[in-house]
């Protein structure tokens, strides 16, 4: 196939040597070389496999029992979204807490913690499975030096993220973390994206929160993504307030 | 009350125009969330009839919805040109649009046009009428170049990175000028919201744009808050960048108000007069996209086209350099498959170009929709044939922090060859002066090309 490095032009004009450095940078598609104007056809192809994959990862159901999760013990809730076919179509039934899933938070779950946090699957369960292990203990061990209370961490399966508002009445939790898949791109499918609010109530939208989004290891990585989380906690506290009312601190 | 249609001997009735305009749209899967979509083929078809008969001075009288958009909306309704057609049917307009001679006299009238009308005369257009009457309504407008001129196609370099990193972010922007790409913005998506990252980010684009002598502008699309204290903090903001919906509500959920809008543009114009380079006053950037004022649980019963056409009315009121709706962005629940993203694309480049802004167009699907890299191709193409003012570049046509697929570099060089398009003026005469552009062609670049502007490039990062 048509492959730019195999390219004697591109190799003697310095073009490959350029990619290849950029390569070391970004995850960009950059520096591809062109059939005319268009794509090569070792491009082009790569586009059509790495999209057939996020197409599938998008099929692919959450699992308590997948060997990532299964140490952190957490129990599981579900939205009125009943199959993954009507969690794509309606993200109105994802905002809503299902039937059991009242009981089970008040019996199993913590009520008031200072801080709750909860994991969603969101449009991706790859992101959950790499990035929440580790995510989760930092986090926890963050808030024990802030010396607040750590709500008992849990999944919520065919999860949206106006979900909070429901968990907010249901165990009053001062400030909210939601760790979600994020919809896979084609450079991953391991990306995370942590939504914080402030006592969520019916009414919040998206305005009354905030977002440390791109958690993946060439994104932004756990460490510094739970940093960021708690830093955004902190300044909550301080403003009794989320959303736009309440800017990210300046990089840590 | 109500609007009645007989379809092959059978009756409709529609209680209201909400109701009629919602069931007279093309099928998208967000009317079916709202529950306002019309229940059959026939009762679609129906409603078209019935709405084709409407008058312009109805819809006028009769707002979708009341709120603080309404008002100013209708505040800067030109009556005057209004009067000469607001005894038109949708039909009659739909019919003018298409005849090249009474089109043109409507291109001089589009203040007269209100958002409700726009959106009702796409619901009785075919795709077809929808590129050939938009391709009669250029909107041209100045910033540091001039974009929508006839011929003119332009590009917005996306080079987005997962991690801010500066450095990747040249390295793309360097990418797409050798595609030619670049002239309608070199516009960032920031990971990060925080002050002190934007205007670090506005600071490295500025520099590039100084260090290569580039006639474009730059745009951090941050929270409008966020790009404004980066302005106070003294970094150089280009264009005020802003999402918008149509309602004051669900703007509002994206914590923006007209107000905000109106003192940001101020800021931004104020903050000009000091730089060189600027040929022109529009310096604002706004995207848009069916379905985010449903997502924001703020649509009042009304259907995503409607409101699409009022959140294009909002972008009018501030006087905007580029609009371009995010046309596959939302996902399968507004806009269900390559189809409904296709029909949603052309609607909503019409709808802009009738209302008189400078519509491009994010060409895009996300991996949850059922569509792909042909669907985006398809957009492309039939955007370019409508004259569209400008589409997206993104490296290999893939956003790797945004994670969804839009046109790539290549896309956009090759449609501008395939339809003899060009450049924004400034930025050709850019791009000749490099040797990259020669005859209205682009010039394939070398690796010596690529070094040269790397090196040129390298100042803007202090290296």
């Amino acid at each position: 196939m048509s492959d730019l490095e195999a390219d004697p032009v591109a190799t003697a004009t310095g073009w490959l040597e350029l990619r290849r450095a950029a390569a070391v940078v970004t995850p960009a598609r950059v520096f591809l070389g062109s059939a005319g104007l268009s794509h090569r056809s070792a491009d082009a192809l790569a586009l059509r496999a790495d999209h057939a994959a996020a197409r599938d990862a998008v099929a692919s159901v959450l699992d308590l029992g997948h060997p990532a999760l299964a140490p952190l013990g957490l129990f599981e809730v579900c939205t009125e979204a009943g199959d993954h076919a009507v969690h794509l179509r309606r993200p109105d039934l994802g905002r809503r807490l299902g039937p059991d899933a009242r009981a089970r938070l008040t019996a199993e779950g913590t009520v008031g913690a200072d801080l709750q946090v909860v994991v969603g699957d969101g449009l991706s369960v790859a992101a959950v499975y790499a990035q929440v292990p580790a995510l989760l203990v930092e986090l926890e061990r963050l808030t024990g030096l802030q010396g607040w209370t750590w709500g008992r961490p849990f999944a919520v399966r065919h999860c949206r993220v106006g979900v909070l508002n429901d968990l907010g009445v249901v165990l009053d939790p001062r400030v909210v973390v939601l760790l979600v898949g994020e919809r896979p791109g084609l450079a991953t499918a391991e990306s995370l994206s942590a939504y914080l609010a402030w006592r969520p109530r019916p009414g919040c939208t998206d305005a009354d929160r905030n977002l440390v989004s791109n958690i993946h290891d060439r994104g932004t990585p756990v460490e510094l993504a739970a940093r960021r989380i708690v830093a955004l906690a902190e300044a909550m506290v301080a403003a009794q307030a989320s959303g736009s009312e309440v800017r990210e601190p300046d990089q840590l | 009350m109500g609007y009645r249609a007989t379809l092959r001997g059978e009756r409709f009735h529609f209680a209201d125009l909400p109701e009629l305009l919602a069931k007279a749209n093309e099928p998208k899967s967000g009317d079916e969330l709202a529950g306002i979509a019309a229940r059959s083929l026939r009762e679609r078809v129906a409603a078209k009839l019935a709405l084709a008969e409407v008058t312009l001075g109805e819809l006028a009288e009769r707002p979708v919805v009341e709120d603080e958009l309404e008002a100013s909306l209708l505040a800067a309704h030109d009556r005057e040109a209004f009067a000469a057609i607001a005894s038109s049917s949708v039909g009659e307009l739909r019919d003018a649009l298409l005849d090249p001679s009474s089109r043109a006299e409507l291109a001089l009238r589009r203040a007269a046009i209100l958002p409700s009308m726009a959106a009702a005369v796409a619901k009785i257009m075919g795709d077809k009428d929808l590129i050939v009457a938009a391709a009669g309504l250029r909107t041209v407008t100045r910033c540091r170049n001039t974009l929508g001129e006839p011929g003119v196609f332009g590009v917005r370099i996306q080079p987005n990175h997962p991690a801010d990193d500066p450095e990747a972010m040249l390295l793309a922007v360097l990418d797409g000028l050798l595609h030619g790409c670049g002239d309608a913005v070199i516009g960032v998506n920031p990971v990060g919201d925080s002050v002190a990252g934007v205007a670090t980010q506005l600071g490295v684009l500025q520099r590039v744009i100084e260090v290569l002598g580039l006639p474009t502008q730059a745009c951090v699309l941050a929270q409008v808050g966020s790009q404004l204290a980066a302005l106070e903090r003294g970094a150089p903001v280009d264009l005020l960048f802003a999402s918008l919906a149509g309602t004051t509500d669900a703007t509002a959920s994206f914590g923006l108000s007209e107000a905000m809008l109106r003192d940001g543009r101020e800021q931004v114009l104020a903050s000009h007069r000091s730089r060189p380079g600027f040929v022109g006053e529009q310096v604002v950037y706004v995207e848009t996209g069916q379905g985010s004022a449903l997502s924001a649980g703020a649509h009042h019963g009304v259907d995503q086209l409607t409101l699409e056409a009022r959140a294009q009315g909002y972008a009018r009121l501030v006087d905007p350099f580029l609009v371009n709706s995010v046309v596959g962005f939302i996902g399968p629940e507004y806009l269900a498959d390559g189809r409904q993203i296709r029909r949603a694309g052309l609607e909503d480049h019409f709808m802009g170009k009738l209302l008189g802004i400078p519509m491009g167009m994010d060409v895009c699907y996300t991996n949850h929709v059922d569509a792909d890299q042909n669907d985006a191709d398809d957009l492309l193409v039939l955007l370019a044939a409508a004259g569209c003012n400008y589409v997206m570049g993104v490296p290999g046509a893939d956003d790797v922090m945004l994670s969804y697929q839009s046109t790539s570099y290549h896309d956009a060089a090759s449609v501008r060859e395939l339809f003899g398009l060009r450049p924004a003026p400034e930025f050709e005469a850019w791009l000749a002066g490099r040797g990259l552009w020669r005859d209205g062609r682009l010039v394939a670049s070398s690796g010596s090309d690529l070094r040269a502007l790397y090196d040129a490039s390298r100042p803007a990062l202090g290296r």
